[in-house]
């Protein structure tokens, strides 16, 4: 709003340029608006702490620190974090996307009785929170004594993983024609056959797409991991970030100088991984968005 | 005859079976972590379940509780209505906003495209933390601006209760150029430009034909991103669970909130199950009312096209 204040005085130009003017300084500042949060957080992870909060502020630290990447892992065990939740996001991920597949394969190239209702009823549960069924699933857990384990957290996803992974791959299955595989139905081996040197070869970007979306969830998950993890070694990135800001607070009660560098750090850091995904694979992060949008 | 019909009948069984084997991990995940926690939990919700003794049957009375008796309970309500209200219609005109103007010619626009869109992927810890430096009340920079650039006195955002609200909202606005701008990107160049041609030979101004060209035929995909930013916002939990935890005062004492501490701190599983059904019935009246009203607003172009119902 602040950065279109300009347009007006060009309006003597004739109304078209001038609302031109008006919204091409619109995304522009709107750039700055959305970006800046993301610049100060790396600018203020790479200062000195006297170089935290001065007046004016500092924009570009004149000696990057890098070795605060390294102080946070002195601070809690920051990278073991990091691996543990990828184990984690890898065995959701290979578990969701492979029985998602194949749920779908059953759905798109099989005629059962039920098939419509079931499919119908999967969907549904799209629209059932998790805080519905959280407490049960912690007591069965806990009953196959998998609490402090990482097996809570992915395990529920080699189940299907989710009616909207297997949405997805159903939609895109519809799309290879029947009779490819009509013929194969008659046994097992044929059956398996399709699946494993037509249908996954075909759908690679959709299992790329779905893996994003799987690794995003595993990696933002904040609420399960902190029921389920209850020893610091099997914290994931989440909580250990919490807990990294709480460890941070109580050494800022001991030292007095200001500590947000390392924070910043923390959260570049963790940060890192779903950026990297997204400038590499842009183009799945925007079919899956696109997919999602039309599921409804 | 009888000979082919068998066959057929068999082949048709066969592959009756491989369906039902194929689909059978859904299924079994379906009862053991969807259908019997759901039963499982709607039981916890008629007992006194104080983890780990036994459940004892209570009846309605952790319903009651909840409604008449838990003054905490009204107040994560009415701050999670508060917060849903205001952050969803917020977030979808912003976005709709940040899509309007990505849908223009403009150089650089996947430049500004990924710049909106980056701040949804940053894991909600870490945006929380980005959100509680910047709006530090002593010597965060926004506060630092509003006095240099107007001499007015920032107010304690996160530390303050009347101010929290808004703060989280602010939060959730920082990420109204991901998945929500994508699609309704993606809606909007769905709109035959040649509309917008005849509409500009009739000498439809800009506001008329975004409102009778853009809005009518964006109606279903607004309506999809409504439906599902509401019940998005009404699980708040993680950026309030690792700043706030619900203070100053539960002035950010959100419902998801209530409900974890219930069952996890207090380990009060009866009756957090009772808030978790509560919540479910919740979430569904909202979802029926918006498809209820829909009718009236939401174009749909075509017969046959009911993707977004």
């Amino acid at each position: 709003m602040t950065a279109g204040d300009a347009a007006p005085a060009r309006g003597a130009r004739g109304p078209i340029q001038a609302w031109d003017v008006f919204t091409n300084i619109l995304t522009v500042g709107l750039a700055f608006v959305f970006g800046f949060p993301l610049f100060w957080a790396v600018s203020s992870a790479l200062k000195l702490p006297i170089e935290l909060n001065v007046i004016p502020p500092l924009w570009f630290p004149p000696a990057p620190r890098w070795r605060n990447f390294m102080e946070v892992n002195d601070v809690l065990p920051f990278f073991r974090f990091m691996g543990n939740t990828a184990v984690i996001t890898v065995a959701s991920t290979v578990g969701g996307v492979l029985t998602a597949s194949l749920v779908a394969y059953g759905f798109s190239h099989f005629r059962f009785r039920g098939r419509q209702a079931i499919f119908i009823l999967m969907l549904s549960t799209l629209m059932l929170p998790i805080e519905v069924t959280l407490i049960p699933t912690y007591l069965i857990f806990n009953e196959l004594r998998m609490v402090d384990t990482f097996w809570p957290l992915f395990l529920p996803d080699w189940f299907g993983g989710g009616p909207f992974a297997i949405f997805l791959f159903r939609q895109f299955f519809l799309s290879i024609p029947r009779d490819l595989s009509d013929a194969a139905k008659i046994d097992g081996c044929h059956v398996m056959r399709f699946y494993r040197s037509i249908l996954v070869p075909l759908s690679v970007p959709v299992m790329i797409t779905l893996s994003i979306l799987f690794f995003q969830g595993s990696w933002n998950e904040l609420m399960r991991p902190l029921i389920y993890l209850t020893s610091m070694t099997n914290y994931t990135v989440s909580v250990g970030l919490m807990f990294l800001r709480t460890q941070i607070l109580a050494n800022v009660a001991q030292r007095g100088e200001p500590t947000e560098h390392l924070l910043m750090a923390g959260s570049v850091i963790s940060m890192m991984p779903s950026l990297i995904l997204f400038f590499v694979l842009q183009r799945y992060f925007i079919r899956g968005v696109i997919m999602s949008g039309i599921k409804g | 005859m009888i000979a082919r019909y068998r066959s057929r009948s068999r082949v048709a069984r066969v592959e009756e079976l491989w369906g039902f084997l194929l689909i059978s991990p859904w299924v079994v995940g379906f009862l053991l972590f969807t259908a019997g926690p759901m039963l499982v939990s709607l039981y916890f919700s008629f007992t006194e379940y104080a983890f780990p003794l036994k459940p004892a049957w209570i009846g309605l009375a952790n319903y009651v509780r909840a409604f008449a008796r838990d003054e905490l309970f009204g107040m994560s309500l009415w701050n999670t209505l508060y917060y849903v209200g205001l952050a969803v219609p917020l977030g979808v005109c912003l976005s709709l906003m940040l899509a309007l103007l990505l849908d223009r010619r403009i150089s650089g626009r996947a430049v500004w495209r990924t710049i909106y869109y980056l701040p949804s992927i940053v894991p909600v810890v870490s945006a929380t933390f980005l959100f509680l430096y910047i709006f530090q009340p002593d010597y965060g920079l926004i506060n630092g601006w509003l006095w240099k650039l107007f001499e007015v006195e920032g107010p304690g955002w996160f530390n303050s209760r009347v101010w929290v609200k808004p703060t989280f909202i602010l939060l959730a606005l920082w990420s109204a150029g991901g998945p929500t701008m994508i699609i309704l990107l993606a809606g909007l160049q769905n709109v035959p430009g040649e509309m917008y041609d005849a509409a500009k030979v009739d000498g439809a101004g800009r506001g008329r034909r975004f409102r009778h060209i853009t809005l009518p035929l964006l109606s279903p995909t607004l309506f999809f991103v409504l439906i599902t930013g509401l019940i998005a916002a009404f699980k708040i939990f993680g950026a309030v669970y690792v700043s706030t935890q619900g203070g100053p005062f539960y002035g950010s004492y959100f419902y998801v909130l209530h409900l974890f501490t219930q069952a996890f701190s207090h380990w009060q599983l009866g009756y957090a199950s009772a808030l978790a059904w509560i919540l479910f019935v919740i979430v569904l009246v909202f979802t029926l009312i918006q498809f209820r009203f829909s009718g009236g607003w939401v174009h749909y172009e075509g017969e046959t096209d009911n993707r977004a119902s």
